[in-house]
């Protein structure tokens, strides 16, 4: 029993250490906000938090495999403009075009999917070239930023629940009940994951690792376009933004490796990807608590960035010999 | 495909004749990606009379001449199996840096592209360590020095507000010709490459790169300085990036903030396309010169079709997935 503890230990490390820096960090944020913590700095907090928190479970479903998906922020942003078109009028019209948004999302992870497997091209490459697919379509949609969304739909998702808890978490634990644990539980959620530790070896024992890798871009796809929606909700607003892509692409990454997922696959959890990114978005908050001038918080959240990465992927501290290095 | 060179090799020898030489020599990728380009210069010539004129080329081969140089240092960094990241603000920090050492002076203006280039070694370098000693995934190290580089620049540009004008110097680069009429950018994307093909071909740190590429752990244990290696390499990647970023602040006269940010996706795709395994270890020279030169015609013939921006966007994705599934796949498990 005590063997199963210390494995379990081990197993959950990195999601352990993104939950416990979030929550010091917010913490250290929390205590020093000018105004304390209510309820409408928590929402407002939770909601740039939940977005890109989405953004990073996304990601991780790919990395998990150890793919990666440079196309998600692209996928977010088509959404985006897509969500500000179609969701909009009645609550018929405005259910259909929420599930449209999920379709087109799910319909971009599920390209990705089939070009890395069937095509037998690399992840990076292929969701370079995708993202620059999704985000012309995204431009077709909006040449300029406008469009409009749901009022209803948009402060349900960014309101408060019961007057206080920010409405944004109720959409993040149900992401994480809905799409991530099933998947986790399930025999193909397995798959990925012995995909991710060695593709070989996965197709050496039979695991089904087509249908392992497609459902993970698939997902990863649908999360995406979720994050999408949930920023028209924000926004009110669509924008094919090609900066606004990057980034989230660029911050998803970042996320994933501050949550102790594995960029080499196989190891590590949404869970903890999420916690990397609510952390993540914390840094950058702390930045304006402590009235950093606005000019230095860019080089501020670029070295806090550097350091967290170094920390959470330096293998030196946990090699056993020099040979390790070159695994 | 690893297999297919040793077999026409033993070919070529057994019939003693220069045929299967050449053809050993020659990757099937490179052939691709200069057929594509020719059937890019044929349907342009569909629009544009001018497309095959002289002039035009030479005009396209200067303009390719700054992704050409970015593209080098992106290149033996995937030759290493890793990527380099951070070009976008690099390329950023090359072009400010040079046109602030520009602002101090004569001594300034004649160190304005050693400054620049300069910076983006020391960038570079950040890199190496990261990647080289700290055993960071390149993907990770690379994106936070980018995102340090940005945030140094916006400290740099809102702080002291240097000045954006590029030296004499670096216009000469950029935008002037030889006596010939050859671009000055051509020649220095010329010396450049030859100086990469010299280093990757001809020296102990080009075949320590391919080494690496293919198995670090066997470099290592071959006794192999894999770690300098490395470092070096990101070195030279960094300071080609603010190479290019020179070059560009030369040619449009000012450096600016976001001058970066549409080299980076071009360049991995044009040394991926002029057929470099992007897991390292295989590619070459040539192959990454057509790759640059597709890229920018393709980019040349979108806006030449006056294709609006949604499109050029779409096509050019559809084209570099399309070409990669010509002739960059893969294996097959099974194979």
């Amino acid at each position: 029993m005590s063997g199963d503890w210390a494995y379990r230990l081990r197993e959950h490390r990195g999601t352990l250490l993104a939950f416990g820096g979030f929550v010091a960090m917010f913490a250290i944020y929390a205590t020093n906000h000018p105004a304390g913590l209510n309820a409408n700095v928590a929402t407002t907090a939770a909601n740039k938090g939940v977005l890109l928190a989405i953004v990073a479970m996304a990601q991780t479903l790919v990395v998990l495999t150890s793919g990666i998906d440079l196309s998600v922020g692209m996928v977010m942003v088509l959404a985006n403009c897509l969500a500000s078109t179609i969701v909009v009028g009645s609550p018929l019209t405005t259910t259909l075009g929420v599930l449209g948004v999920l379709f087109v999302g799910a319909l971009c992870g599920a390209i990705n999917g089939l070009v890395v497997i069937y095509g037998r091209l690399q992840p990076i490459v292929t969701t370079i070239a995708t993202g620059a697919i999704f985000y012309g379509a995204a431009l077709a949609l909006r040449r300029v930023p406008g469009g409009d969304v749901d009022a209803s739909l948009a402060d349900a998702l960014t309101g408060q629940l019961a007057g206080a808890v920010p409405a944004s978490l109720a959409l993040l634990l149900g992401l994480v009940v809905v799409v991530w644990l099933p998947f986790r539980r399930s025999s193909i959620g397995r798959a990925a994951y012995a995909v991710g530790s060695s593709e070989v070896a996965a197709y050496m024992s039979g695991v089904p690792i087509r249908r392992a890798k497609f459902l993970a871009y698939l997902l990863s796809g649908l999360l995406a376009s979720v994050a999408g929606l949930f920023l028209t909700c924000i926004t009110y607003s669509g924008e094919a933004s090609a900066a606004n892509g990057n980034t989230y692409t660029l911050y998803s990454i970042a996320a994933v490796v501050l949550g102790g997922v594995s960029l080499f696959g196989g190891s590590g959890s949404a869970i903890g990807a999420i916690f990397g990114a609510l952390m993540f978005r914390t840094i950058g908050d702390l930045l304006f608590v402590f009235n950093v001038e606005p000019l230095w918080q860019p080089l501020f959240q670029g070295i806090v960035l550097f350091a967290a990465v170094c920390l959470g992927s330096a293998r030196l501290l946990r090699v056993r010999n020099r040979l390790d290095l070159y695994g | 495909m690893a297999e297919a060179p040793a077999r026409t090799r033993d070919a070529g020898d057994a019939f003693g004749n220069g045929f299967g030489r050449v053809r050993r020599q020659i990757d099937p990728a490179i052939a691709w990606a200069f057929g594509c380009i020719a059937l890019v210069l044929i349907v342009g010539s569909f629009y544009s009379k001018s497309f095959l004129s002289p002039e035009y080329l030479l005009q396209q081969l200067k303009v390719a001449s700054f992704l050409g140089v970015i593209a080098t240092g992106m290149m033996i960094v995937i030759l290493l199996g890793q990527i380099d990241l951070s070009v976008p603000w690099v390329v950023a920090v090359g072009g400010m840096m040079a046109t602030a050492a520009t602002g101090w002076g004569t001594l300034g203006g004649i160190m304005a592209i050693p400054v620049g280039i300069g910076c983006g070694v020391a960038l570079g370098l950040v890199n190496g360590v990261g990647v080289a000693f700290l055993r960071i995934p390149s993907m990770v190290v690379t994106l936070a020095v980018n995102a340090i580089a940005q945030g140094l620049m916006v400290v740099h540009t809102g702080g002291f507000s240097p000045q954006d004008a590029s030296s004499p110097a670096m216009r000469f680069l950029a935008t002037g010709d030889t006596l010939l009429g050859i671009p000055n950018a051509l020649v220095v994307w010329g010396v450049v490459g030859v100086a990469a093909v010299f280093l990757l071909t001809r020296t102990t740190f080009g075949r320590t790169v391919y080494a690496i590429g293919n198995r670090e752990r066997a470099a290592y244990l071959s006794g192999a300085r894999t770690r300098m290696v490395v470092m070096s390499a990101f070195a030279i990647s960094g300071g080609l990036s603010a190479f290019g970023g020179v070059l560009l602040a030369g040619y449009a006269s000012k450096a600016a903030q976001a001058m970066g940010d549409p080299y980076l996706l071009p360049a991995i795709a044009a040394v991926v396309l002029g057929g470099t395994s992007i897991l390292g270890g295989r590619g070459s020279y040539l192959g990454t010169v057509a790759g640059v030169i597709l890229i920018t015609l393709l980019q040349s013939i979108l806006s030449v079709m006056q294709m609006e921006e949604f499109g050029r966007h779409v096509t050019y994705g559809v084209v570099i997935i399309a070409m990669l599934l010509i002739y960059g796949r893969g294996r097959k498990h099974s194979e």
